[in-house]
């Protein structure tokens, strides 16, 4: 803090001392900087250094993992973890699984969050700012409060004369539930980039004679795209990443989805005291690198989501 | 309508279960019973109330909530306020800062969770840097378990806040730091006499986000602990009675005792943030 605002101020004019001339020289003026330096090369080890201990046990063999003393470089680098983790059945079709859930969840927010969008941000109509809070208050909504209800609704359940199959172990029943933490976030989110968009050509749209959804396909979605990569990702990492829902619903190794598998892999010996922890920690490199990839590609659109979602709250 | 879609959904994946939910926390709904469900009153909550296990959940999750969002608003504004001043490979940083939010919280913990072994790195470096006398298991001792979950929570999540209040301290105008320099304001007198009151939006919203997040936690223990007596959170608690156990009514009554909790939170911050504001 205090070497931030240093840096960007200039003392007030007083007598110049011998010291002084030299902190304001080049030379000075970088050894100053030093401790700032530090400072964010502490915070750089300390986000990164996790990642790097998984590199690390993902390349050690198995039996060196915890060898005393610890080798910090692995002293014989190997590959079988990676092997170990891709041999894994249940590990390769997490993978399937997790991205078929998060993708159709996306895909399904998106849609039908982008025509509340358009409804809610450019349209001004009774109880709009009553929708806005339910779905305000739905983002923060804790899933736990309805693990029950959700839990005997997906194992059979009819209300009217609507009735729905028991979808208990299947991924339906995920890409059912998951819709409670992404669409409302979706709509919340796409609703702010919508109200930012300038009006005009909308209006030339309308006095051409186009219908409101041709303005929303023709003109707006195409004007959303920025927002709506912005919204999928999100949905998208919080679907891949979501526990609670997958642990309850899902008992079928087959239908585990990535969060499932990571907590599943269980030694040779069997007992799930004996952790494989470099065929996890490989498994998690597998994981971490293409979400990695993802973020620093996308980085602007995924900070604009989250102080979208956020600071304007 | 088009708004029809999206109400519908709402409706039925979380206002109707919300309804649901109350309804059940009243019955002795079990899950795949033979018997009827019966109608038992406040049966549930009598019984919630004498429920040291369910008590101890709370603690256990008041003590977490507070613990991390302390530790990750210091350290969260820390950040920011590094990150904020101009410096080579700031643009870095901040793609740095997503990946810990970016991956699965499961993922996060698992990595901690080796590195915590009493044979792990932590234990290493500490013995070798003479922190530590001997080597220890932090996940196992009751002592330092729920540091262990914190730590792991503070490590996930500070960057978020971090890049949540820089976002606010964008928006801040340049030309107030400028003003009150030709004023001869020092740098603290800045930062308590601009930053912070300017900020304050800005950290309310992050506390209520974090505190409400933290309030839920269910991952880290889960990984860490299992349902392991003295270590549950309340979510844990009533995901172990509704799944594992099969009580959907008392599990119910406890995810209305949890949601409550947590609207309880709410009101408390938003009640300070109207005084504050003012």
């Amino acid at each position: 803090m205090t070497a931030a605002t240093e840096a960007a101020g200039r003392p007030v004019v007083r007598p110049v001392s011998r010291s002084r001339v030299f902190w304001r020289s080049p030379l000075g003026r970088s050894l100053k900087r030093v401790p700032f330096y530090l400072l964010v090369l502490v915070v750089f080890v300390y986000t990164l250094f996790p990642f790097a201990w998984a590199l690390r046990c993902a390349f050690t063999p198995e039996g060196d993992l915890f060898s005393s003393p610890l080798q910090y470089i692995p002293a014989n680098p190997t590959l079988d973890n990676f092997k170990q983790a891709f041999e894994t059945e249940f590990f390769r079709k997490a993978l399937l699984n997790s991205a078929l859930v998060a993708g159709a969840v996306t895909l399904l927010s998106l849609a039908i969050g982008s025509l509340a969008a358009f409804a809610l941000g450019r349209f001004r109509f009774r109880g709009r700012s009553l929708v806005m809070y339910l779905m305000l208050s739905m983002t923060m909504f804790p899933s736990i409060a309805i693990l029950g209800a959700l839990y005997t609704m997906i194992s059979g359940f009819s209300l009217g004369p609507i009735d729905l199959p028991n979808i208990y172990d299947t991924l339906w029943s995920l890409l059912f539930t998951y819709l409670i933490f992404t669409l409302p976030f979706t709509i919340w989110v796409l609703t702010s980039f919508m109200e930012a968009l300038p009006g005009d050509l909308e209006e030339a749209a309308y006095v051409d004679g186009a219908t409101p959804f041709q303005v929303f396909y023709k003109v707006l979605l195409p004007l959303l795209l920025p927002g709506l990569v912005t919204t999928g990702l999100l949905a998208f990492i919080a679907a891949w990443n979501e526990y609670l829902f997958a642990l309850s619903f899902i008992q079928d190794p087959d239908k585990y989805t990535v969060p499932l598998a990571i907590t599943s892999f269980v030694g040779e010996s069997g007992s799930s005291f004996q952790q494989p922890w470099g065929t996890i920690m490989a498994a998690t490199i597998i994981i971490t690198v293409p979400l990695v990839a993802l973020v620093l590609v996308f980085q602007r659109y995924i900070l604009a989501g989250l102080t979208a979602g956020a600071v304007k709250g | 309508m088009l708004l029809v879609p999206s109400l519908l959904v709402v409706a039925f994946v979380a206002l109707y279960p919300l309804g649901k939910t109350i309804f059940q926390s009243f019955t002795d709904e079990q899950f795949l019973a033979l018997n009827p469900v019966s109608w038992v009153g406040l049966e549930n909550y009598k019984d919630l109330w004498n429920d040291t296990i369910f008590r101890d959940s709370i603690w256990t999750t008041i003590k977490f909530t507070l613990i991390t969002v302390a530790f990750e608003f210091a350290l969260g504004l820390a950040i920011a306020l590094i990150v904020n001043s101009s410096f080579k490979g700031r643009g870095v940083m901040r793609a740095v800062m997503l990946v810990p939010w970016a991956i699965p919280t499961v993922v996060a913990a698992q990595m901690w969770k080796s590195m915590l072994q009493s044979n792990g790195v932590i234990s290493d470096a500490g013995t070798r840097l003479g922190l530590l006398s001997h080597p220890h298991a932090w996940i196992a001792d009751p002592g330092t378990a729920l540091a262990s979950v914190c730590a792991v929570d503070i490590w996930k999540t500070t960057p978020f806040v971090a890049l949540l209040l820089l976002a606010g301290l964008q928006v801040i105008p340049r030309d107030l730091y400028e003003a009150s320099e030709v004023d001869g304001a020092n740098p603290l007198q800045q930062f308590w006499k601009i930053t912070m009151p300017l900020l304050l939006p800005a950290i309310v919203v992050t506390l209520i986000f974090r505190t409400l997040d933290a309030l839920r936690v269910f991952d880290v223990f889960y990984v860490f602990f299992g349902n392991r007596l003295g270590t549950q959170s309340m979510a844990i608690y009533a995901q172990s009675t509704i799944v594992s156990d099969g009580y959907v009514g008392y599990g119910a009554a406890i995810s209305m005792a949890i949601f409550l909790i947590i609207g309880l939170f709410v009101v408390i911050y938003l009640t300070f943030q109207r005084v504050t504001l003012r």
